[in-house]
């Protein structure tokens, strides 16, 4: 493992959202096929550091180098560089609801590579296969389906194009304990069945330690502790040890209101 | 002091936003001629924004063109020229109303459901979702609607000027004692092409400036189910000022006085 190459590196990222500033410096270092749990509060700034990593969203300051090319420069051919190597599972799914669930799941293929609709449906109800979900579930609509299928919807939608890079932005929200491992299973699988390189933003400890190789946190827009999952108990970091154990009083007090 | 100040910060942002839209509009239409271009999103939108909207506008237009000639017989009685009811009624509807009705209401319809559409797709995340799949939302989601407003627009004002010219026939026949032949012919004698073209030309303006609204406010939405009602609101407003702005602006294009 240690003698991978870095895929990710992140390094004096900042960004301000109207009057906040959001991200402070974040500097980050994923290994090629490493699991990188960043943990954080509400607020914290870990959903604009994912939309800055992705492409979706441009830092103003610092730089995301990924396979050494800087792509924080947010140009067309950059996020083109992106997204053709990665997916991502977003917090509410995000299924688009005036398609099928395989048509979701296909869309990449559909629309993007312009495979034909036989070979992208097949390729879809593949990928449902690999999170559990029957081909019948394929003619479905988004809207019929509970929250907890739409996770795995979406997940299939994000592995689809067999990409090398995954983001998980709160995997676990708004699911039930047992669906929320059934979720995290399938993310340990898929990421190891594709020997993704992964970087998940949660604030549910249960979800990190189990699809983590290492946990970093983040606190007022910078990286403030980093280790493996089982040295988190043990950090001799105050506002970590008062995350983790879920207190409200402690080195972190929780604003009120935005900015 | 701060009046002042008020004024100029309300003048640049107008400025700003009229810039934004500006661009918006030569964002989505640049996408028709850089590929890829979605045929099939085309084709709903043509049948979504053209064809549905046939009810509403053929309804207007019927009831618009027999009021209209109750209302041109009446008023030109008081100078004995009721014989020309066909030709006013035929100029007005083709020049003016067909083309200013139909886009109403094409705006009330189409701009409303793309701005609701479009931004609930912003707040759920589905446009990022769409960029994150390596496909461009503005070559997904507002090329496609641009362009087939603007195509069906025209279509649906030849349509509103036939069906309101007809609704003015059937009160002229019917209840104003016109001899139908006579009505037809003159109108066919008197209107020039002139006068269909430059209503359809608007048409076509009006339908890039409809979905250019309802597009450009239901992508910039934020904040929830009321941020999209907002961006509703927005557009459908916009929309109508903006047609109504622009059909000046055209017609002291096209009437040379």
């Amino acid at each position: 493992m240690s003698m991978r190459e870095t895929k990710i590196s992140v390094r004096n990222l900042h960004k301000r959202l109207g009057p906040r500033q959001v991200l402070r410096g974040i500097d980050l270092e994923i290994t090629e096929g490493q699991s990188l749990v960043v943990i954080g509060a509400s607020g914290s700034g870990k959903s604009v550091m994912l939309k800055c990593m992705i492409g979706l969203m441009k830092a103003d300051k610092g730089s995301v180098i990924v396979d050494g090319r800087n792509i924080a420069r947010h140009s067309e051919s950059d996020r083109r560089f992106m997204t053709k190597q990665s997916g991502m599972l977003f917090q509410g799914s995000a299924l688009f609801d005036s398609l099928r669930i395989w048509e979701n799941v296909a869309f990449r293929l559909l629309h993007a590579e312009k495979s034909s609709r036989k070979a992208a449906q097949k390729k879809a109800l593949e990928c449902l296969a690999q999170v559990g979900l029957a081909p019948e579930v394929g003619n479905l609509m988004p809207s019929e389906l509970s929250g907890g299928m739409q996770k795995r919807v979406s997940l299939a939608r994000a592995i689809a194009s067999d990409p090398q890079i995954l983001f998980f932005d709160e995997p676990t929200t708004g699911l039930d304990p047992i669906m929320a491992d059934v979720i995290n299973n399938l993310i340990v699988e898929r990421v190891k069945a594709l020997g993704a390189t992964a970087i998940s933003i949660t604030h549910d400890m249960a979800s990190a330690r189990k699809i983590a190789d290492e946990i970093a946190m983040l606190y007022q827009g910078r990286i403030i502790w980093r280790g493996k999952p089982d040295e988190i108990e043990n950090s001799n970091n105050p506002m970590v040890e008062q995350f983790v154990n879920g207190r409200a009083e402690g080195p972190i007090t929780m604003a009120v209101t935005r900015a | 002091m701060n009046l002042f100040a008020a004024t100029g910060r309300l003048t640049l942002d107008a400025l700003r936003e009229t810039g934004r839209i500006s661009g918006f509009a030569s964002q989505g239409a640049m996408a028709w001629f850089t590929g890829p271009f979605y045929w099939r999103a085309f084709y709903a939108a043509l049948i979504r924004i053209g064809f549905t909207s046939l009810p509403v506008v053929g309804l207007t237009a019927i009831f618009t063109g027999a009021a209209l000639a109750l209302n041109i017989y009446d008023g030109s009685l008081r100078f004995n020229a009721e014989t020309f009811l066909p030709q006013i009624l035929s100029v007005s509807i083709v020049r003016e109303l067909g083309p200013v009705l139909a886009a109403l209401m094409v705006a009330g319809r189409a701009s409303s459901a793309m701005a609701a559409e479009i931004g609930t797709m912003r707040v759920t995340e589905q446009i990022d979702a769409m960029s994150t799949l390596a496909v461009n939302p503005f070559k997904y989601l507002i090329a496609p609607r641009i362009l087939a407003t603007t195509l069906t627009l025209p279509i649906l004002v030849l349509i509103a000027d036939i069906i309101g010219i007809y609704g003015g026939y059937l009160v002229s026949v019917y209840a104003l004692d016109f001899g139908g032949p006579v009505y037809i012919q003159n109108i066919s004698e008197f209107l020039e092409t002139r006068d269909i073209v430059t209503g359809l030309v608007k048409a076509g303006v009006f339908g890039f400036l409809i979905s250019v609204m309802g597009c450009y406010y239901g992508y910039t939405s934020s904040g929830g189910a009321q941020g999209v009602g907002a961006a509703t609101r927005t557009a459908v407003v916009a929309a109508a000022v903006v047609v109504l702005a622009a059909n000046y602006l055209l017609t002291s294009l096209f009437v040379q006085v």
